[in-house]
């Protein structure tokens, strides 16, 4: 059912874990259909780019893959050519996914824009083309049982 | 590889392979014609006919009425009863049930019917006094599984069978409740009589007990009407059109013999293993719990929810180590809703996805199960330092 790159990225996580002091944190998905993604980015403040990223996610294969290849796509990119991720160049970069779960591709890229928002927060900076993120109920709660 | 999804479907016995090719080969006659040899078609599916009454004590083999799966089964016997009814619109099933089940009742809300979904206890039980309380005057089919196919409970069918039968005592005959029952995770698992249960109509499927896949049958109680199904030739006298699936037939038959043969030292076997594999998982993995009544459940069923993870990736690990289960997650099922069964027994939405259903088979074995002992803590371990709702859970119960 799935890619040999899905599998891949699945069974050996690229960047998976936390960044302590990270400047830009994003959360999205909920419980309810089952895919919460946290990405954690380090950005460098003079230059725009992105040093490093580390994702959490609780989901299924495809939401783990999408998760942990958004991490290599947006590390070493400024701020704007990370907001170029789309769930589509996320899809291609696993080989494809399975139709049922192309909303992970999507949690992945609103993952980005949640992390980059969250900068631009803390920063108090507006970030071209980014708007927040949508509605605050798409967000999870963790302790929330909907 | 090591199998531990007989819930979903079982591996067909190799003998009964050998008596199916038979009636495929050789025996290959329209049991409706003339000849001998169409005689020998004929005579061997009565003979499965009356094994299959037999493993449901049955009263006569006419009861039988073979189908093509579980799914049509139930399909029939509930539209049946709704098309053969007009003294009344509703209906009493549980929000446990199979999709089967669930799916059906709602085509027929849509149709004009009233359905009562009784919820369950934290152990997925109705029992029947909730039955007898929601008995209305209109009411004209009870519908309650008799064990649960996720969680492996086993439901109160015959005290529920007592209760409509005083119901019916105060009724018309002709203005009867009907009480169907899918048992098709019982059939060839646990004993299962269709009198003492006190059910009208039932469910079987014959892959579930190692018989071939698409084909079952349905009980139906001599006196109730049965509608027909498919029109056409005679067959299954006259209410189900088309000629015969004799080697599934013959060979459910068989299946079903071998598995009544089985049944008491399977029960034994089956649920001693299956309570090993229950306890040493729920040691070894904390934050784990069992899913489904722990006494009053089906020999091989074990139901753990291990909270902070999220089943499709356990099931995708597992399958790596080459074992293969299911679970109760949304990704498994299809849509973006987890098991309702699992939220029927109070499980938050987090907790149901992250499920995971072994059942156990004829063939399973003690070794087998250690293996998955064995590498099942680290999956889970593994899965859980990958899991945001898991990192918040140790960073507020340090704090
Ligand atoms: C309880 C229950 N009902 C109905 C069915 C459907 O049976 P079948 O696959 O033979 O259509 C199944 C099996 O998946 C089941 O476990």
């Amino acid at each position: 059912m799935y890619s040999e790159k899905v599998m891949d990225y699945f069974m050996n996580p690229r960047n998976m874990g936390e960044i302590e002091n990270a400047n830009g944190v994003g959360l999205v998905g909920n419980a309810k259909c089952g895919d919460i993604m946290k990405l954690y980015l380090d950005i460098d403040d003079a230059t725009g780019i992105i040093r490093d990223a580390k994702f959490k996610t609780f989901g299924c294969g495809a939401a783990v893959a999408t998760s942990s290849i958004s991490t290599e796509m947006v590390i070493g990119k400024t701020i704007h050519e990370a907001l170029d991720i789309t769930n589509r160049s996320v899809t291609e970069a696993l080989d494809g996914l399975p139709p049922l779960k192309i909303h992970c591709s999507l949690l992945a890229e609103e993952a980005i824009r949640s992390a980059l928002w969250d900068y631009a927060q803390k920063k108090g900076i507006k970030i071209e083309g980014l708007q927040a993120p949508e509605s605050t109920d798409h967000h999870h709660h963790l302790n929330d049982e909907e | 590889m090591i199998y531990l999804d007989n819930a979903a479907t079982t591996a067909l016995r190799p003998e009964v392979f050998d008596t199916m090719i038979e009636y495929m080969r050789e025996n290959y006659a329209n049991p409706s014609s003339i000849y001998q040899k169409a005689g020998c078609a004929k005579v061997a599916m009565d003979v499965a006919r009356e094994k299959i009454a037999k493993a449901i004590s049955a009263d006569h083999s006419n009861e039988i009425f073979f189908t093509g799966s579980g799914s049509e089964s139930i399909n029939w016997a509930i539209k049946s009863v709704v098309n053969n009814t007009t003294h009344g619109k509703h209906i009493i099933t549980t929000k446990v049930e199979h999709p089967v089940v669930l799916r059906t009742c709602e085509f027929l809300e849509k149709q004009g019917f009233d359905v009562t979904y009784l919820p369950v206890d934290e152990f997925g039980m109705v029992d029947a006094q909730q039955v007898e309380e929601a008995i209305l005057e209109g009411t004209i089919l009870v519908a309650v599984m008799m064990a649960n196919n996720e969680i492996g409970t086993i439901m109160p069918i015959a005290e529920i069978g007592e209760v409509i039968a005083k119901v019916n005592e105060t009724r018309e005959r002709s203005e009867r409740i009907l009480f169907f029952t899918d048992a098709i995770q019982a059939v060839g698992h646990i004993p299962v009589d269709v009198n003492a249960l006190n059910v009208d109509m039932l469910a079987l499927s014959g892959h579930k007990f190692y018989a071939p896949k698409g084909v079952g049958a349905l009980y139906v109680r001599r006196g109730v009407k049965l509608m027909p199904l498919i029109h056409g030739g005679g067959q299954e006298r006259g209410r189900r059109g088309g000629t015969e699936n004799v080697s599934g037939i013959v060979g459910m038959g068989y299946a079903i013999d071998l598995a009544m043969a089985e049944m008491e030292a399977e029960i034994t076997r089956q649920t001693e293993l299956r309570d090993y594999l229950i306890t040493q998982i729920l040691e070894k993995i904390p934050h784990s719990r069992l899913n489904g009544h722990p006494i009053k459940r089906l020999p091989g069923n074990a139901n753990i929810t291990f909270d902070f993870i999220e089943g499709e990736g356990m099931l995708l690990m597992l399958d790596f180590n080459d074992i293969a289960a299911s679970s109760g997650s949304a990704c498994t099922s299809g849509s973006l809703d987890p098991s309702h069964v699992l939220l029927a027994v109070g499980l938050t939405h987090e907790q149901a996805h992250g499920s995971l259903r072994l059942s156990l088979g004829k063939d399973t074995t003690k070794q087998e199960l250690d293996k998955l002992i064995e590498v099942l803590p680290n999956i889970v371990e593994r899965l859980r330092q990958m899991s945001p709702l898991w990192e918040d859970y140790q960073r507020n119960s340090v704090t």
